[in-house]
């Protein structure tokens, strides 16, 4: 007979399960998102080539200086802001570290934690992804200095004979170590297993693998004892291929997205937070709003974390000038409410910005 | 780049799912459940024997007459009735199958289509189900026989070295091939995976099992293509074991039962229609009401597959002789309208349920 006492560990005491769940939940409350601010030193780098600014430091915090300092009602529509290490220990022209100045806002600061993809012996083309040295010290520092969450991407591709069960297995499982070391550290884990748009695959396809790889994720956090309801799920939503010659509705992609999210999340996960990957800011946000009006079981919040959908037109606006600031944080403000209205179903379009229609597909994407 | 449409073969013809989701959805409707009848010839033998029923074809055939010719009212509460094969092939005295009877109340015939537990080698006493020889062949005759559905249980059990990852993984995998067979004969698979309440393990104990237990079940028919809007789940709720020294409340088995099925169970799985295992016919009618009450996420039709549970009073008050017969379809009646109302959460309290333990150890149909 069982000693129940000494059969299985326990992960986390009850108190630590409550503030799990409370950040969490907290997150993706009352229409609204995640603003994904976490771009690496080299993609921010990409995106300042667009307005012909320089890669500096400099550069990179006055950027993030503009995006923290908008307007307080920004608060309405992000509940939390993902950094970069770098912006983690950076702060505002007037010495207000940037953890302080989002926290002032009512805004959640939450950081990137893995350390990028690396490639996978002996397959097609795939990888992993590396970060997990050291990183219960680093996840303790950063919950210290004022994060809530962490984010860590894996990603995974679409062709002929990928992804591969080896592929699935392995993004999965350092998934799931990752949330474990982050949830011992009091940090939300949000997990991102993202299902690249690259190929002209159709939109059956997408759903198929995104299922294959969202069972294989689920199976491997239940296999590490990961507290769902202490957890974010950072997916794609299901769309074909970048390069397919079928075209789509928004409400072809909510229900091939919310069937492949209700035959795979378990209803404990806390909420569910799209990356918007390359669609253009307004498809990001007309697509949130169709799967949010889908009418089929939802039992988890679906809102946004959107990096290149969010600003975009605020990069374009802002053009490295700083008598540009005010007009680029108004671009901002409009698609975070745009967003946030998409998150409840409620968003009734016309918020087209510079850079609105415009695809922010970058082929085989790493951040 | 992918040849798109040469990369998955298809599982189910989108009509094919349609129907399976038709049938999935008519079994969980508000306030409805499953009879389950399916005992096995040895099984029943063991309930006539508490009543001193000789375990004859005849009696068995006539004690299923009694619960299947029970007042039209039965409908209301009872969508579907798992029936055992020899069962499936009987009829009513005057000659009536009783399959048509049963189509006739609109109550959808189910089969058992699993031919019991076997040992598993080098375990500690775990077990595995067998009956995937010729399945596809036998599921094709109980469809065209009338039957919706189809149902085939796994047992689990814990102590201190079970259930064993080889249990686990071979449980959940002989599942998925039951309910895939299922589907592509157009009968909706019910899903069984039981952790059986014998041991003196307390209640997180057994939630952390069944989350255990069900995350490998999940992973297995998402393996095999399992069309999941077209099958029901029938777990275990979540209980200490029938040995456990600590006592807990409905209250604490709905929490532990709803957060343990919330952790594992995809929103798409079209309904949870729970096994009673061992529980008297009020605790298990109280269970679920407590279930239903409970405030968290709840996707799904969470409601009942008992079989002890519906016909512990029944059979007693029948004892075996015809002069019986009508009040003891009237107590079938009065327990299935409880679990009706227990599966809205709205069950007013004792409805002169049996609260005898219905505990058999180690039990197997």
């Amino acid at each position: 007979m069982a000693s129940s006492s000494s059969r299985f560990q326990q992960y986390l005491s009850p108190e630590k399960e409550d503030e799990l769940r409370k950040i969490a939940n907290t997150i993706v409350s009352k229409r609204r998102g995640i603003l994904a601010a976490d771009e690496s030193v080299a993609t921010i780098g990409k995106r300042f080539d667009t307005i012909g600014l320089t890669n500096t430091e400099e550069n990179r915090r006055k950027y993030r200086e503009l995006l923290f300092s908008t307007d307080n009602s920004i608060a309405d529509s992000i509940s939390g802001v993902i950094l970069f290490d770098e912006t983690f220990r950076q702060s505002a022209s007037d010495g207000t570290p940037f953890v302080k100045v989002l926290q002032n806002k009512g805004i959640i600061p939450g950081i990137k934690v893995d350390k990028g993809v690396v490639p996978l012996a002996g397959t097609l083309n795939e990888c992993t992804t590396q970060g997990l040295d050291g990183l219960s010290e680093r996840c303790a520092e950063y919950k210290k200095g004022g994060c809530g969450f962490a984010k860590w991407r894996c990603v995974l591709k679409i062709s002929d004979h990928t992804p591969s069960y080896q592929a699935m297995i392995e993004n999965a499982n350092v998934l799931a170590r990752y949330a474990s070391i982050c949830q011992q550290n009091g940090l939300v884990p949000i997990v991102e297993p993202e299902v690249l748009p690259d190929g002209t695959h159709d939109l059956q396809t997408a759903q198929r693998v995104t299922e294959e790889v969202l069972a294989f994720q689920y199976k491997a956090l239940a296999d590490h004892h990961v507290f769902l309801e202490g957890t974010l799920l950072k997916p794609n939503m299901v769309t074909a291929g970048q390069s397919c010659t079928k075209k789509y509705t928004s409400q072809d992609i909510a229900r091939a997205t919310v069937e492949a999210l209700n035959r795979t999340v378990p209803p404990a996960v806390a909420g569910i937070t799209f990356l918007s990957g390359g669609q253009s800011e307004e498809d990001a946000t007309l697509n949130l709003n169709a799967i949010n009006q889908y009418p089929g079981r939802k039992p988890w919040p679906l809102t946004f974390s959107y990096g290149r959908a969010l600003q975009a037109s605020v990069i374009k606006a802002w053009g490295g000038k700083d008598a540009n600031i005010k007009a680029a944080q108004e671009e901002l403000l409009k698609r975070a409410r745009a967003n946030g209205a998409a998150a409840v179903g409620e968003y009734q379009g016309g918020a087209a910005g510079a850079a609105g229609g415009q695809s922010l597909f970058v082929a085989n994407h790493s951040y | 780049m992918a040849k798109t449409n040469q990369r998955f073969a298809e599982y189910l013809s989108p009509e094919k799912e349609n129907e399976l989701q038709q049938i999935a959805l008519a079994i969980v409707k508000p306030g409805k459940g499953i009879l389950a009848a399916d005992e096995s010839v040895g099984t029943l033998g063991k309930r006539f024997a508490s009543i001193g029923l000789e375990n004859t074809e005849e009696n068995r055939r006539k004690y299923r007459e009694l619960l299947f010719t029970a007042d039209d009212s039965l409908a209301e509460n009872i969508s579907g009735v798992i029936l055992f094969d020899e069962t499936f092939r009987h009829s009513t005295a005057d000659g009536r199958p009783f399959v048509k009877v049963l189509q006739e109340k609109g109550i959808i015939p189910g089969i058992k289509v699993d031919t019991g537990l076997v040992p598993l080698g080098g375990t500690f006493d775990e077990s595995t189900t067998q009956g995937l020889d010729d399945l596809a062949e036998r599921c094709a005759e109980y469809k065209k026989g009338g039957c919706g559905f189809a149902k085939w249980r796994c047992a689990l059990r814990i102590s201190g070295q079970t259930p064993s990852y080889q249990a686990l993984l071979e449980n959940a995998n002989v599942l998925a091939r039951y309910a895939s067979i299922c589907q592509q004969n157009g009968l909706v698979p019910i899903v069984e995976p039981e952790v059986l309440p014998d041991g003196d393990h307390d209640l997180e104990t057994a939630q952390r099992v069944t989350e255990q237990v069900l995350a490998f079940t999940y992973k297995a028919l998402a393996d095999h293509n399992v069309y999941l809007e077209g099958t029901l789940l029938k777990p275990n709720m979540v209980t200490a074991g029938q040995a456990s020294p600590i006592k807990y409340t409905p209250q604490d088995v709905a929490r532990a039962t709803v957060q343990a099925l919330n952790r594992t169970v995809p929103a798409a799985v079209s309904g949870i229609t729970f096994l009673s295992g061992g529980q008297s016919e009020e605790d298990a009618t109280v269970n679920l009401n407590a279930i239903n009450q409970y405030v968290g996420r709840k996707p799904w039709p969470l409601t009942f597959s008992y079989g002890r549970a519906l016909q512990g009073t029944v059979l007693k008050t029948w004892g075996g002789k015809d002069e019986n017969f009508k009040v003891a379809q009237n107590a079938l009646l009065k327990r299935a309208r409880a679990n009706g109302a227990a599966s809205a959460g709205q069950y007013q309290g004792e409805q002169q349920g049996s609260g005898e333990s219905l505990f058999v150890p180690k039990h197997s149909y």
